[in-house]
């Protein structure tokens, strides 16, 4: 807040202007509740309307209360499980992709980009709704696409089967943001100077090799933040499942991620009467996961990863 | 260029596989839309073919419209977004005006301050937030959205926008200042508009999270009267799940907005993505 301090010199009221309502509406708005609910993991209801200092309670009770912690860590596994299956499955196709896409004299690109940014404008809900109606056995849409390759046998309602439901939902939300590492490593791909690349042809470094043997590296760095930015959306991803699957994030909690995890015990479930206290316990190992991440990101790989300035 | 990046076999297989991937990419929205369109005996027996005469039916539409309220889940969408896409970038703009153009005490840590919005998501202070809404009776109603939208855009608003309002330059901002503009003006009417571009980019960016959002219409603000669209649709849809017509046509309207608008901005959008605002 030093624009709002007092100054020596004659003071710039127009600096604090500028910056009021900004800095006002995110105090307000983000960080002040931030902090609230990291504080209200502190305490605990005592019955009588007022809340009482509960010290570290609430997290003992989410690591070790069996009532509390199956759920929790089967959240966390598949949060994880989650995140697995998009640094495989998308970041690898997203790069194919803009791999493909940059190379020079490709016509059509500009259709491309546009058609599979597509499914990323979209909305979860929609996303959601769309595959369970697609996947259903109900209507045959997957079974009879199965069937042109005659693979009909493969067919399985795979929403709904706990060994296959939190793999599937992976997959849709890859099929949805697969467009995002793919912008964004296409525009490292770009910004590649061409003196770079007709000095690899020089040497004979040309097609495949050139591409894991030149671009990889260079484009390293955006790898790096597609990976924290799936890390941060991943940890704090609810919309899907709760489209897809409610809040229960059934079959038998098989697709059970932190956010829903978060929202059932914030808000109550059927039997479960809601707990604003749990509720920030869990919100709160959500921002310690989420920070360490980020903290991970900036200290360890993004300082060690050199950035090449053309 | 080399012969070996561009002969003909491998330029055909990037094309088969880029094809494919757009297949795949579409194909979910092309088969909603066309079986929205059809009678419920065409949807289960032919859901591939799109509609012919004999099968073509808007009975989805017509329940949707009737039961739902899906213009008033519209235009609540469209209030809350247009609002705080406006208090963003005209709030974001300022800030990041400050930042870049006046040298003060703080002025790194402040835009550390306001960065770190980027990377930590508001949906961890929900808790928070909805005492906050309740305590000053703002539950339930649009500016509760407004308010925590505005919030959420503000961090990357600010990053990006400064960034590019170091850009203009300064003898067109001191010429202002010698003819006797005041800071508020020279901010007005110099500095934004050369800045329109990438106000532009942002407006896009920040406007599909808050379009798409459900997680805080569904806590702060689910209403008859103030739900939003993609919290309508996803009750409608789980109300009417057995009717296949009625959710296939939600889902079809619910789709069509934003991809209208995405074919609108897209060249914007991906320019903003490419010229390299999101690093």
């Amino acid at each position: 807040m030093a624009g709002d301090t007092e100054n020596r010199r004659p003071f710039r009221w127009h600096i604090a202007v500028f910056l009021a309502p900004a800095v006002l509406v995110y105090t307000a708005i983000m960080i002040l509740p931030l902090f609230g609910t990291l504080q209200l993991s502190l305490f605990t209801a005592d019955g009588h309307q007022s809340r009482i200092f509960a010290g570290l309670d609430n997290f003992r009770r989410l690591f070790f209360d069996p009532r509390w912690s199956a759920t929790f860590w089967n959240a966390l596994w598949n949060n994880t499980w989650f995140f697995i299956i998009h640094m495989l499955v998308q970041n690898p196709i997203g790069i194919a992709l803009a791999a493909l896409l940059s190379s020079p004299k490709l016509r059509f690109s500009a259709f491309y980009r546009t058609a599979i940014f597509i499914p990323t404008v979209l909305s979860f809900v929609i996303v959601g709704f769309a595959w369970k109606l697609i996947l259903s056995p109900l209507w045959g849409v997957a079974p009879n696409l199965l069937d042109l390759v005659g693979l009909k046998s493969l067919f399985v309602p795979w929403l709904g089967k706990e060994e296959y439901a939190l793999t599937t939902l992976g997959l849709i939300s890859v099929w949805q943001f697969v467009g995002i590492p793919m912008m964004l490593i296409y525009a490292a791909l770009l910004s590649i100077p061409d003196e770079v690349i007709e000095a690899a042809e020089c040497d004979g470094i040309t097609g495949m090799s050139q591409f894991w043997k030149i671009k990889l590296p260079l484009i390293l760095p955006s790898i790096g933040i597609i990976s924290v930015l799936t890390f941060v959306g991943n940890f704090n991803a609810f919309d899907l499942i709760y489209s897809a699957q409610g809040a229960l994030a059934g079959p038998n909690y098989a697709t059970d991620i932190l956010g829903t995890f978060l929202y059932r015990t914030f808000f109550g479930f059927q039997l479960q009467t809601g707990d604003p206290y749990m509720g920030s316990t869990i919100a709160s190992m959500m921002f310690f996961i989420i920070l360490t991440g980020v903290c991970l990101y900036l200290f360890a790989i993004q300082t060690r990863l050199r950035r090449y300035q053309f | 260029m080399s012969k070996a990046t561009h002969s003909l076999p491998r330029t055909i297989a990037a094309h088969a596989v880029l094809i494919a991937y757009t297949v795949i990419a579409l194909f979910p929205v092309v088969v909603i839309i066309i079986n929205s369109m059809k009678s419920r005996n065409a949807i289960f027996r032919t859901p591939l073919s799109p509609p012919t005469p004999e099968t073509f039916d808007l009975v989805g539409y017509t329940t949707v419209l009737a039961q739902g309220d899906f213009f008033l889940y519209f235009q609540n969408s469209f209030i809350v977004t247009v609002a705080s896409l406006f208090f963003v970038l005209l709030f974001g703009a300022m800030a990041a005006f400050a930042l870049a153009e006046y040298r003060f005490k703080g002025n790194t840590l402040m835009g550390l301050y306001l960065a770190l919005g980027i990377m930590i998501p508001i949906r961890l202070g929900t808790v928070a937030i909805l005492q906050l809404m309740v305590a000053s009776g703002l539950v339930n109603t649009l500016t509760a959205l407004i308010l925590v939208y505005t919030a959420q855009g503000l961090p990357l608003c600010v990053f990006i926008l400064s960034e590019f309002m170091k850009q203009v330059s300064d003898d067109l901002k001191n010429a202002g200042r010698i003819d006797g503009l005041s800071e508020y003006r020279i901010f007005f009417r110099l500095v934004l508009p050369l800045v329109r571009p990438a106000m532009a980019t942002v407006a896009v960016f920040t406007m599909i999270p808050i379009w798409n959002d459900l997680w805080f219409p569904l806590i702060l603000a689910p209403s008859e009267a103030t739900k939003t669209v993609t919290l309508g649709a996803q009750l409608f849809i789980g109300q009417y799940v057995t009717n296949w017509n009625a959710v296939l046509a939600a889902l079809s309207l619910a789709i069509l907005p934003v991809l209208v608008l995405y074919l609108i901005f897209s060249r914007q959008l991906i320019r903003g993505i490419t010229s390299g605002a999101v690093k």
